[in-house]
């Protein structure tokens, strides 16, 4: 009799095991949780030592025109510390990619789910499943040896610049957004079609006016997602923009972003020094652009919801 | 205008763009491998690389690129998998499992240049392991990590609760039914996740370039002590991989033959890509197929 009192009692084995395995596998949960936590923490108290420490003005880092950390002006006595030219140039190549991109994606997208469903689900879908995986630097080689030239002959100077970026950028995330908003598409229900195509409606008066609307947050999701790809992307652009970190005057003359001037500062600036506290301010910017991403994502898939 | 003929106006217009955007994409994909492919040989993909002169391959870069594959996998799968078990197992809907399922959202969209220069600050600078290999896989496993554990909990999520709830009633306890029910019926899309994820890891570069450092000094293939510098298994080497290499060429190199060195560097690093890519669906089918005996 005891000894089933006390084997009823006793924590059994199977849970003792089950309390084992829900521990370890919160503690992976924790590490991921405290990595992000730290990256944050780091690069922003990195980030803000400009301010706090080096006593830069943020509206002057924010929208100083002139970049150039490690040379003292020797009419102000301060080096140039302004952010503009960077993320001016960072935006610009963003949205232009966007822009062009968004009309391609669609078309691709709604060819694939609406016009040829079996051409595109057996040839197009893998196809641009592949591309989503190519490594960026293979983006920024084809740029350096088919766009740059290209640009080059066409609108003559060194063909590095911000179209050249954008060109890059364009062909980048074309298969990110297509792929996403196909599965948006995709989620669209079938007897939205089937009652557009019920009360006389052309295949493209339904594409555009009912599967395209209902699509529509999911389209805009792809798109910021994207956007987000695109400014975040150091290495293609970082080989095409030209690096030289002015106001972009035109499309053509070289530029610079915030990545590609992380990528060339980083290794050649000594800790602590401003050069290197204005580099991580950067790094703070582009950390918190992609956290607006993020939120806008969340945002859109909300207001989606509520429909 | 009438309906019709937007119909046709427009359905010909998706059509021109469709068919823009595939030939855009397939001319890629041809221009990086005609290229690219008949500079490759034995010699190229197992020779060292050379500064200054023609000639040159990236057997090192190639090395390595596999070696910190391989490493920050080993770190992160476990991790990834723990982190999936948790969120898809165990988690109830709180605050909590919201705030952390942002975490690892916010954590997966995080530009790989800050997750470089992340590593470069903890494990580079604070730690002084200078430019090595485990700086480097550990900055790719920040980087996989989200990734990882997102699609390995959309596998998990994918098997019906019916397993959950025939494990429960034969008397298993929640881990048991992890364990030996939703697990294995798991591991074919798992495998297709950790296959996928590798072929980014592969041909990231840009967290790699301030963590495992931009030179691949030579190594001894006979010397298989990790506790040797010159050993291709020490993790305290500076390495090189495959796509810095090919970033770090075009930037500035001055090598007579680059423009072939970087096309038949591109062409393998694509195909390696596309092969994992391929592998990922072929392996998860063939898995799935025997561990389904159907």
């Amino acid at each position: 009799m005891d000894l089933i009192t006390e084997k009823i009692k006793k924590t059994s084995l199977s849970t003792k095991q089950d309390r084992f395995g829900k521990f370890i596998s919160a503690l992976a949960l924790i590490l991921i949780t405290a990595v992000v936590v730290l990256i944050f923490g780091f690069v922003i108290t990195r980030g803000l030592a400009t301010f706090t420490t080096n006593k830069v003005s943020v509206s002057k880092f924010l929208f100083g025109t002139n970049w150039n950390p490690s040379v003292v002006d020797p009419k102000t006595g301060q080096q140039g510390i302004g952010a503009l030219p960077l993320i001016t140039g960072s935006l610009a190549v963003t949205i232009l990619a966007a822009i062009i991109a968004t009309p391609f994606a669609i078309g691709t997208a709604v060819f694939m789910t609406e016009i040829a469903k079996k051409r595109g689900s057996r040839i197009m879908q893998p196809v641009i499943e592949l591309l989503v995986g190519i490594p960026s630097v293979v983006y920024g080689v084809i740029g350096l040896t088919v766009v740059v030239p290209a640009v080059r002959s066409i609108f003559g100077g060194t063909g590095l610049g911000i179209l050249s970026g954008t060109i890059v950028l364009f062909v980048m995330i074309l298969p990110t957004i297509t792929s996403m908003t196909v599965d948006s598409l995709k989620g669209v229900p079938r007897y939205y079609r089937e009652s557009a195509l019920a009360i006389g409606a052309t295949r493209w008066q339904m594409i555009y006016k009912v599967i395209l609307r209902a699509a529509t947050p999911g389209i805009l999701t792809a798109i910021v997602f994207g956007m987000a790809r695109a400014f975040g992307e150091a290495l293609a652009v970082q080989m095409v923009i030209g690096n030289a970190a002015k106001m972009p005057g035109s499309l053509v003359s070289p530029a610079a972003t915030l990545t590609s001037v992380l990528t060339m500062g980083i290794g050649n600036t000594v800790m602590g020094t401003l050069q290197n506290n204005v580099l991580w301010s950067l790094a703070m910017i582009l950390l918190l652009m992609s956290l607006v991403f993020n939120l806008l994502i969340r945002w859109i898939g909300r207001k989606g919801e509520l429909k | 205008m009438n309906a019709k003929t937007a119909d046709k106006i427009a359905t010909t217009v998706i059509y021109a763009i469709a068919g823009s955007v595939a030939l855009v994409l397939a001319a890629m994909l041809a221009f990086i491998l005609v290229r690219g492919l008949p500079h490759l040989s034995w010699h190229f993909l197992t020779a060292q690389a050379r500064s200054f002169e023609a000639g040159g391959g990236i057997g090192i870069q190639l090395f390595n690129s596999f070696y910190l594959l391989i490493l920050a996998m080993l770190i992160s799968f476990p991790i990834a998998l723990g982190a999936a078990i948790y969120l898809n197992e165990y988690a109830k809907p709180t605050i909590w499992t919201s705030m952390v399922r942002t975490a690892i959202e916010v954590m997966s969209s995080l530009p790989s240049v800050v997750v470089g220069l992340f590593g470069f600050l903890i494990f580079v600078v604070k730690l002084k392991l200078g430019f090595s290999i485990i700086s480097g896989a550990i900055a790719l496993t920040f980087f996989n990590l989200p990734i990882l554990t997102r699609s390995i909990e959309t596998s998990l999520s994918q098997i019906p609760n019916l397993q959950r709830e025939a494990g429960a009633a034969l008397g298993l306890s929640r881990f048991e039914t992890v364990i030996h029910i939703i697990l294995p019926a798991a591991v074919p899309s798992i495998v297709t996740g950790v296959v996928i994820s590798a072929g980014r890891v592969f041909g990231e570069a840009a967290a790699l370039i301030f963590t495992a450092g931009q030179s691949a000094p030579s190594l001894d293939f006979g010397d298989w002590n990790p506790f040797n510098l010159a050993s291709p298994l020490s993790p305290f080497r500076p390495a090189e991989t495959l796509a810095v290499h090919i970033w770090k060429i075009n930037s500035e190199g001055i090598m007579p033959d680059l423009s072939l060195v970087s096309a038949g560097a591109s062409a393998v690093l694509i195909i390696v890509v596309l092969l994992f890519n391929f592998s990922a669906r072929r392996l998860g089918t063939l898995l799935y197929k025997k561990l389904t005996k159907s």
